[in-house]
């Protein structure tokens, strides 16, 4: 029973000004052993992993590898204790090959691409990837660049791999093929840690779990001795109910209309083929696809914020029974129609809100042009502050702070708060849960709910399927910018689903042929 | 072993005293080291320099002379309002670097009045169209960095920066042929501010504190300042909610530009009557330090303006006593704006020192 640990943290306390990332955490993964890290979003996952690879370093505690004791302080001495991370963000130059990425930085003495290649097909065969080495990066799906970062470290010999979460922007399909590569390195004797939010994954793929939540080291189980409800309580700290509850829509009529829409991106690529769908009041649609397929464009487009080459978006409005055609329309033109809009964007600091700005200014973007003074008038905005603070529970120490302080959780009430404050007809969100912890994201799902409730036509763009299946009424399936399919979500599965989100690529295969 | 001995952690928590607490203590450690620097350079008694500091900036105030009171003022005003000339720019982070040319611009502007329409026009029409002129020349020489940035987003900083080098030779050339050959203008005596009681500052210096608190209104209060806040902090942002980015880059740089036109006025209507190449000397690259270490508030520029001008001003007079020459005074000065440059360093972020590693060495 004495088996060597491949690596072993003691007492890893990371402090990030007051916030306290890791507080003395231990942690022991062995060779021949998938464990997962889980914990919600801003548990320490991420900070635990950069202090192993080198990224971080800690201000207190060890790490021992292999038993001895380790000095990581730059991603370079990670490599040479053969530890390898896969990052959730990339990190590939677009314009290179998959082979010049993998040996960039590498100091072999001589550049031999052909023979670097040859050693990569050499490892793809081993693990089973699919891979052509001279592709260029930006030719590449997410699934194909991911595949790139793994082999990039397995090249430079690395036989501790960390994945932070690897499966975000992946189809069911594609992750199935990359839990299948996973094991087959652990029975190669290597140890793989992955972190992850999702808990069936865990359940399906890993040999332990640790669990940490707020920083802290909670503990580690066997999966197999374990289930989804223990883990839960395990990161959350309490027992959460993990149910949405679905209400048929209520009369729904169509209130948007969007006919044969194109757009093209700033490089002239087609973004956006040939939409069409209808978003009725008081229903929930869902719209799923791989990241990047045109859902944020699509979004843009209906906000006035994307040029739109051809095609119709109509809005019916409930109150005078007239269509107004919202295409190239600008954001003020469209409030000044009367067309109450709102949109909770993906990149909330970055559109959504200001982030240097506090809670009382970032309520007046939407309202601030009003009246004719050419002051601003900041008592309604601050009243409306403080009213948000108090329904959706925002914790923050007041409304004058920035809201770049406050957690993501807390970020995305202020946002999702203001937009539902504008008493929305259509409520458009993207990813509107992404970062954030369980009980804000069922706090998020409940006021959609609300409002489909209220007789609004909710769009709901989600990267997480099972979520979208429990949500939504209706879910459209968007891949490489064309529909490829609407299903109920009453009836639907997974599978179907991630079927239809990798539909259009094959068809654009035949079609080349 | 452990190479790295200390790192560094980036915080935004420091209570605000603290921090003020921290620029506080830098600026007079800042002038206690200009003080040693200058008694062991001019080999006066530290108490002596002191003392000559505080004639150079008060003159002898405690007689009851106050002119060397009101020249400090002065020099604040002029440092003070190309400060907050380039405020509402930088609040865009529209790297607005071309304050040198815009105020010499605007000077031009008055002195071409000045000559031309001195005996033409009755007095206040006069100093009217000096005024609406010098800010028109202002605004032009900002607003075409911005039409450019706005419309094919080119770098403003390089473009704000090589028009300051366009104004410079125009000034040169305007001199050359109003001189007569000589890089001097005489005096002119046409639209010149009225002197109050006996004092010809006092205009200038009412003028700058009133767009002291204009401009603080303007950022806090109003719709416009609003607008700059949000396309300084994002672009998408303003997109999001309908600001028309370009609309507000063009109208911000107009009212920069505008602003600096002013200063030109001051200094050529207001002060000096003539103009020269040197008229603003570089204080339109001093203003950005200023605009910067005010943290945009116009208030606290007046503090950090006056902290600098009495610098400049006093080890100039402490340099001028021990025969040492202007460059002198601008070393210093130097060293105190790089101090407190160098103090919002600590006041952003903390150093650790990894102590731990030697309880597992021993």
């Amino acid at each position: 029973m004495t088996k060597q640990s491949a690596i072993e943290l003691k007492n890893i306390t990371k402090v990030f000004g007051k916030v306290v990332a890791n507080k003395n955490v231990n942690l022991t993964a062995y060779r021949g052993e998938i464990l997962s890290i889980l914990g919600e979003n801003g548990s320490g996952k991420t900070t635990l992993m950069n202090m192993i690879s080198g990224i971080y370093f800690p201000d207190e505690g060890q790490i021992f590898i292999d038993g001895q004791e380790a000095v990581i302080a730059s991603p370079k001495d990670a490599f040479k204790y053969k530890i390898g991370m896969i990052h959730q963000h990339f990190k590939l130059v677009d314009a290179f090959s998959a082979a010049e990425n993998i040996v960039l930085g590498l100091n072999e003495g001589k550049y031999d691409l052909k023979a670097s290649t040859e050693k990569i097909k050499e490892i793809s065969s081993q693990y089973g990837f699919e891979i052509n080495p001279e592709k260029k990066i930006y030719t590449m799906s997410v699934s194909e660049k991911q595949t790139v970062e793994i082999i990039k470290v397995l090249y430079r010999g690395a036989d501790i791999l960390i994945l932070d979460e690897p499966t975000a922007v992946l189809t069911p399909q594609e992750t199935e093929r990359l839990f299948s590569i996973l094991r087959r390195m652990r029975d190669d004797g290597k140890c793989i840690i992955i972190i992850t939010h999702k808990l069936h994954e865990v359940l399906s793929l890993s040999d332990k779990v640790a669990v940490l939540r707020k920083g802290e080291y909670v503990g580690t189980v066997i999966t197999a001795e374990t289930n989804e409800s223990e883990l839960t309580e395990m990161m959350v700290g309490k027992k959460v109910s993990l149910n949405i509850d679905r209400s048929e829509p209520v009369d729904p009529v169509p209130r948007l209309v969007i006919k044969d829409l194109d757009c093209i991106d700033r490089n002239g690529i087609k973004i956006l083929d040939d939409i069409s769908f209808t978003a009725n009041s008081g229903e929930i649609l869902g719209i799923a696809g791989i990241a990047g397929s045109g859902q944020r464009e699509l979004l843009e487009a209906i906000a006035g914020l994307q040029q739109v080459q051809c095609g119709e978006i109509v809005y019916n409005d409930p109150k005078t029974g007239k269509e107004e055609n919202l295409r190239n329309k600008t954001p003020m033109q469209i409030r000044d129609l009367g067309v109450r809009l709102s949109f909770v964007p993906e990149d909330r600091l970055g559109m959504g809100l200001v982030g240097n700005m506090d809670i009382t200014d970032n309520m007046m973007l939407r309202s601030y042009r009003k009246g004719r003074s050419v002051f601003l008038e900041r008592k309604g905005p601050k009243d409306l502050a403080q009213h948000i603070i108090e329904d959706l529970e925002v914790v923050t120490p007041g409304a004058s702070t920035p809201v770049r302080r406050l957690s993501g959780g807390n970020v995305q009430k202020v946002l999702v708060g203001r937009e539902i404050a504008a008493a929305p007809t259509v409520l458009m969100a993207a990813y509107p849960v992404r970062g954030l912890d369980i009980n804000s994201s069922y706090l998020i799902y409940n006021l959609l709910n609300e409002q489909k409730k209220k007789g609004v036509a909710v769009i709901f763009v989600g990267e997480d399927l099972d979520v979208l299946i429990e949500l939504c009424d209706r879910i459209m399936v968007i891949g490489s910018g064309r529909i490829t399919g609407t299903v109920d979500g009453r009836t639907t599965t997974k599978e179907e689903i991630g079927l239809l989100m990798t539909k259009t690529e094959q068809q654009g295969e035949v079609q080349d042929e | 072993m452990n190479k790295t001995f200390f790192h560094v952690v980036k915080r935004d928590d420091m209570p605000l005293w603290k921090a003020w607490l921290i620029r506080g203590a830098t600026i007079i450690i800042a002038i206690l080291l200009v003080g040693i620097i200058s008694t062991v350079v001019t080999g006066k008694g530290f108490g002596e320099t002191y003392e000559k500091m505080f004639l150079g900036v008060f003159g002898r105030l405690f007689e009851g002379k106050t002119t060397m009171l009101w020249k400090y003022l002065q020099d604040i005003a002029i440092l003070l309002s190309l400060a907050l000339a380039l405020t509402p720019a930088f609040k865009m982070k529209f790297w607005n670097c071309g304050a040198e040319g815009q105020a010499l611009m605007g000077g031009l502007a008055s002195i071409i009045c000045m000559i031309e329409l001195g005996d033409k026009l009755s007095y206040p029409l006069l100093i009217a169209t000096i005024a609406v002129t010098s800010m028109l020349a202002g605004a032009l020489w900002g607003v075409i960095p911005a039409i450019f940035k706005a419309v094919f987003n080119t770098n403003e900083t390089l473009f704000t920066l090589m028009m300051n080098y366009i104004a410079t030779q125009i000034i040169a050339y305007y001199v050359y042929i109003k001189g007569g050959g000589s890089n001097v203008i005489n005096p002119v005596a046409a639209g010149n501010f009225p002197a109050v009681g006996n004092n010809k500052y006092f205009v200038n210096i009412v003028i700058v504190a009133a767009i002291t608190v204009a401009m603080f209104i303007y950022l806090k209060y109003s719709k416009q300042g609003y607008e700059i806040s949000v396309v300084g902090e994002s672009h998408n942002t303003a997109r999001y909610i309908g600001i028309d980015v370009k609309k507000v880059i063009i109208r911000t740089m107009i009212i920069s530009g505008a602003l600096c036109g002013i200063t030109g006025m001051l200094l050529v209507a207001g002060t000096d009557h003539s103009i020269n190449i040197n008229s603003v000397g570089g204080q339109g690259f001093t203003a950005i330090l200023m605009s910067w270490l005010g943290q945009f508030n116009p208030f606290i520029m007046v503090i950090m303006t006056a902290i600098v001008v009495f610098l400049r001003l006093g080890v100039a007079k402490v340099a001028d006593s021990a025969q040492l020459n202007s460059s002198f005074s601008e070393i210093m000065v130097g060293i105190v704006i790089l101090m407190l440059v160098g103090c919002e360093f600590f006041i952003h972020y903390s150093i650790k020192f990894n102590k731990h590693k030697k309880e597992v060495a021993e």
